[in-house]
């Protein structure tokens, strides 16, 4: 016992030299641990310690006053039920595309993958201004509807289900994809071999195999559907969920304990999701995703097996399509619903009204998003290669803003940085500042976990061939490592940039007068009902994505022909 | 010329804590001259990877000391150690060029770009790679690879060329080629070598001293003749070629390096002898294959009876049953041989030279 003990105290003294050997290595990784404490954990515990710390001490009045009252506790029962619908819908539809793209010679395989993963560079609540567009008081088709259906509102759990299916369906989609891509199709085979009809197949060798991955979708878009507050705002109506009512106590009511009482409720579902899909359903899975196909054979299916996946995939495609080209037709229109004429004048007003918003969002994105994917691959890199004391700490707060909920990170900034502590001696809010370090470390999770993903498949020898060579850490990283997870550096930085254009749930807190973002502004249009403005505003910033898309992409293709041209050294 | 050029003192290692702990390498001592190159041998998970991890400063040993050149460098980090590895899965950096992977350790140590160059056609002449300066290794065939990843290494001038199963991945007719090709580039560089393989042939026929492993201790080292002919204790013998083991027992110490065994009612002197017996005590009597003949039965000698006959061509096996005991017989030129059938009686013919005692290990 004692002997082990010692033995423990001598790794970490040995550690602790080799990191004096290293000191810029030290040097970083403290100031890491700095920054995820001071804009990750301490937000969270201002919002903790805001709920359930009143006047000097602790109690639980507010959360003894939320649930006394049925207007408090309805928001957290509906934020479920919407969380479980529209993840067994949003899994269902994954799982369906995913399998026709995987095992069937479904035609165009790649416009069905852009289309299910579409609303992935668009603002979510776009597909709610286009459910308004279409079916709402004014909308084309709500005449249509009613004769079949009788009356009905779009405004409430029916149409957030269907918008936020839309939204978050390409998560599930993209983790199902993986999963079923990496089932290795000789199993599937030798099922067939030994005389299994497709459905026997399917039921004991494919379903058994991607149902950790179907848990793993259904858990994450749960998480997403529950942190929404986009969607909810525009199309919840009187289906008061958690994240409007939070963001409505802090700004309308100015509550900020009551604010951060509803935050916390809204965090303790998410975070339990987050942690069950991680370190429980994770480790149940019998297929490692590894991003590298396997030679997937297609083979020839039943007409009555195709009929319905193939028809699945064509109406949701066609609805996707429906919505997205709703918009595009409504950012024409003089006034929708009333005056169907044609004209330009929503761009023309909007780059006039709106060009502040958008120079906003494109300067704060181009700041953050670099940084997001430096600080994202080093971390990876900290956390996959090097043996540090609170390693397992970093890489725990690193993910943990992925299951933080928007709203709850947002009410913590505001909580955290509209005063000096000793974490950070400056009052941060109200500048341009706070947007640039929120976009930041809510965006870094994804880079991080490309990066452990690039990581993964290197083998570590290379780098310590580097290391036997007489590279530090630093020149190992900047000269090996980087270049060798460059791709995956910049899918991340697309994705980061992406997601800071995008962005709504934690920015709409630290926004303020002197620096607003575009997403704001069309919510704002929104909710006065200017929706064609609000419309042409949408296309322009997906139009903006698009573009910087196009750019990072050119960028990598340039880098991966510099990478092949240089010739020997330099 | 040093004698301990590089100096492994105690080292052990010890991955893990509690219940979990696993000892990987148990208080290993050795001592290499320089120049010299000495093979790390034995199964996997006996320790010799954790041991060249350890020299190369990958792994930080739990106790014990590592010296090259007399300078301690036990917790120096890797990239500030006097070594130069070699990877079993040659760890070539992918983007980029061959020149660029083998210059890369010059750059790091700022050479300037010129001498640089030079030194790398040098390098690239001696491990011909000629004209491949250019190529991405990803253009290259295994033995190709492992040339660059050698020549890496070398380049770096290193004081201790460190060597992790390089061969394993390559076919076998290559690993033949490519073995006696390190062999003389490492006498001729005269570059102090630490050598880790599983394979036995590849160790017998590169080091200049084998050091043999099991469980993280060391069994034995010695050069390759003193293995072979003078294993230690039952495993080296049967790790280092092929060995059968006969049960003895001492009749009469005749001198220091001498004695009598009784050996299934025979007498047999064995002369040589390194260990201390006493009369009395049971041995177990090493014999190599091919070191047995075989004859027609004949009074006064040990007999047995054929159990299996294997013909390979350039050699021909019997499996012969003594007294309860299975031996293996290897008679090589089988043509030339008086060939004997399955289940017949036979007499052996032990060898005058080359007989191996050892104490017999009660738990076997």
């Amino acid at each position: 016992m004692n002997s082990s003990r010692n033995r423990k105290i001598k790794e970490i003294i040995d550690q602790l030299t080799l990191i004096w050997k290293e000191p810029i290595l030290f040097i970083f990784i403290l100031l890491i641990f700095y920054f995820l404490i001071t804009f990750v954990v301490f937000p969270i515990f201002q919002v903790v310690k805001n709920s359930m710390y009143i006047n000097g001490s602790w109690d639980f009045s507010n959360y003894i006053a939320i649930f006394s009252k049925r207007y408090f506790v309805q928001p957290l029962i509906n934020s479920i039920v919407l969380g479980i619908y529209t993840a067994t819908i949003g899994t269902i539809a994954g799982f369906f595309f995913a399998y026709a793209l995987t095992r069937t010679p479904l035609p165009f395989k790649n416009f069905f993958r852009l289309t299910i993963t579409f609303p992935i560079i668009s603002p979510p609540f776009v597909v709610a201004l286009a459910a308004i567009l279409l079916f709402g008081r004014a909308g084309s088709l709500t005449p249509w509807l009613k004769s079949l259906i009788g009356n009905y509102s779009i405004y409430g759990l029916g149409g957030l289900v269907l918008v936020e299916t839309i939204a978050y369906s390409p998560t599930a989609f993209l983790v199902l994809y993986g999963v079923l891509q990496a089932i290795d199709p000789s199993l599937e085979e030798a099922s067939m071999d030994l005389g299994a009809s497709w459905s026997k197949v399917f039921s004991t060798i494919t379903l058994p195999l991607a149902t950790p991955g179907i848990a793993s979708a259904w858990l994450l878009v749960f998480i997403q559907s529950m942190a929404d507050f986009g969607n909810p705002m525009v199309i919840s109506g009187d289906f008061r969920v958690l994240s409007v009512q939070a963001y409505l106590q802090i700004t309308g009511m100015y509550d900020l304990p009551r604010g951060s009482t509803l935050a916390m409720l809204l965090l303790i579902p998410t975070i339990t999701a987050f942690f069950l899909q991680k370190y429980w359903v994770s480790r149940k899975s019998y297929v490692t995703v590894t991003g590298k196909p396997t030679g997937a054979t297609v083979k020839n299916l039943d007409w009555y097996i195709k009929l319905p996946v193939y028809g699945v995939c064509l109406l949701y495609t066609g609805i996707v399509l429906l919505f997205y080209g709703t918009i595009v037709y409504g950012s024409f229109q003089t006034l929708w619903g009333v005056n169907p004429t044609l004209t330009l004048k929503n761009y023309v007003e909007m780059l006039e009204v709106g060009k502040d918003y958008l120079y906003d969002s494109v300067f704060l994105s181009s700041i953050a998003t670099p940084i997001t994917g430096i600080l994202g691959m080093f971390i990876a890199y900290l956390i996959i290669r090097k043996k540090f004391i609170g390693r397992g700490l970093m890489e725990f707060i690193s993910m943990l803003t992925f299951a933080v909920p928007g709203t709850v990170v947002g009410i913590g900034y505001i909580l955290a940085f509209n005063q000096k502590s000793i974490l950070f001696p400056f009052i941060l809010t109200g500048t341009a500042l706070i947007i640039i370090i929120l976009l930041i470390f809510r965006d870094m999770p994804v880079g991080i976990r490309s990066g452990i993903a690039a990581l993964q498949q290197i083998d570590p020898a290379i780098e310590e061939a580097s290391t036997d060579l007489g590279a530090d850490s630093n020149t190992t990283f900047r000269k090996i490592t980087l270049p060798m997870i460059a791709p995956a550096f910049f899918s991340g930085l697309a994705y980061g940039f992406v997601k800071a254009m995008t962005a709504i749930s934690a920015v709409i807190f630290v926004v303020s007068g002197k620096w607003n973002l575009i997403t704001i502004a069309i919510l704002g249009f929104v909710d006065n009902t200017q929706y064609a403005r609000a419309a042409a505003m949408s296309i322009i910033l997906i139009i903006i994505i698009l573009i910087a898309l196009g750019v990072i992409q050119f960028l990598v293709n340039r880098i991966g022909k510099g990478v092949r041209l240089t010739t020997i050294v330099e | 010329m040093k004698n301990d050029f590089l100096e492994l003192k105690e080292l052990v290692k010890i991955f893990g804590s509690g219940k979990d702990a696993v000892t990987a390498v148990d208080r290993v001592s050795l001592k290499v001259k320089e120049g010299e190159l000495v093979t790390l041998l034995g199964p996997s998970g006996c320790g010799k990877t954790t041991i060249l991890r350890m020299i190369s400063g990958f792994e930080l040993p739990t106790s014990g000391k590592i010296y090259i050149d007399q300078e301690d460098v036990t917790s120096t980090p890797p990239n500030k150690r006097p070594t130069a590895m070699v990877f079993q899965n040659y760890a070539l950096f992918p983007h980029m060029t061959v020149a660029q992977n083998i210059v890369y350790g010059l750059k790091i140590h700022g050479e300037p770009h010129q001498a640089a160059l030079e030194k790398a056609e040098r390098v690239m002449k001696l491990v011909g790679l000629e004209k491949l300066g250019n190529r991405s290794p990803s253009h290259l065939s295994g033995g190709q690879q492992q040339r660059v990843s050698l020549a890496r290494s070398l380049i770096m001038e290193p004081k201790v060329l460190l060597l992790d199963e390089p061969l394993s991945n390559l076919d076998a007719k290559l690993r033949i080629s490519m073995r006696l090709e390190i062999r003389k580039l490492q006498q001729r560089v005269g570059i102090t070598s630490i050598y880790v393989t599983h394979d036995q042939l590849e160790a017998m026929s590169l080091s200049d001293r084998v050091v043999i492993l099991k469980e993280g201790r060391i069994q034995q080292i010695g050069t390759p003749q003193e293995v072979y002919a003078h294993p230690s204790n039952r495993f080296v013998a049967d790790f280092i070629g092929k060995a059968n083991f006969l049960e003895a027992v001492i009749e009469k110490v005749t001198s220091e390096q001498e004695v009598v065994i009784n050996l299934l009612g025979q007498k047999l002197t064995i002369p040589g002898i390194k260990k201390d017996f006493k009369k009395d005590e049971r041995v177990l009597l090493v014999l190599r294959p091919e070191s047995i003949g075989l004859e027609k039965k004949k009074p006064d000698s040990i007999t047995g009876t054929i159990q299996e006959i294997v013909y390979l061509g350039n050699q021909m096996t019997y499996l012969v049953k003594i007294a309860n005991q299975l031996i293996t017989i290897e008679l090589s030129n089988p043509q030339e041989c008086e060939s004997f059938q399955k289940g017949e009686e036979v007499s052996i013919k032990l060898p005058q030279r080359g007989l191996h005692l050892l104490p017999r290990e009660e738990q076997l």
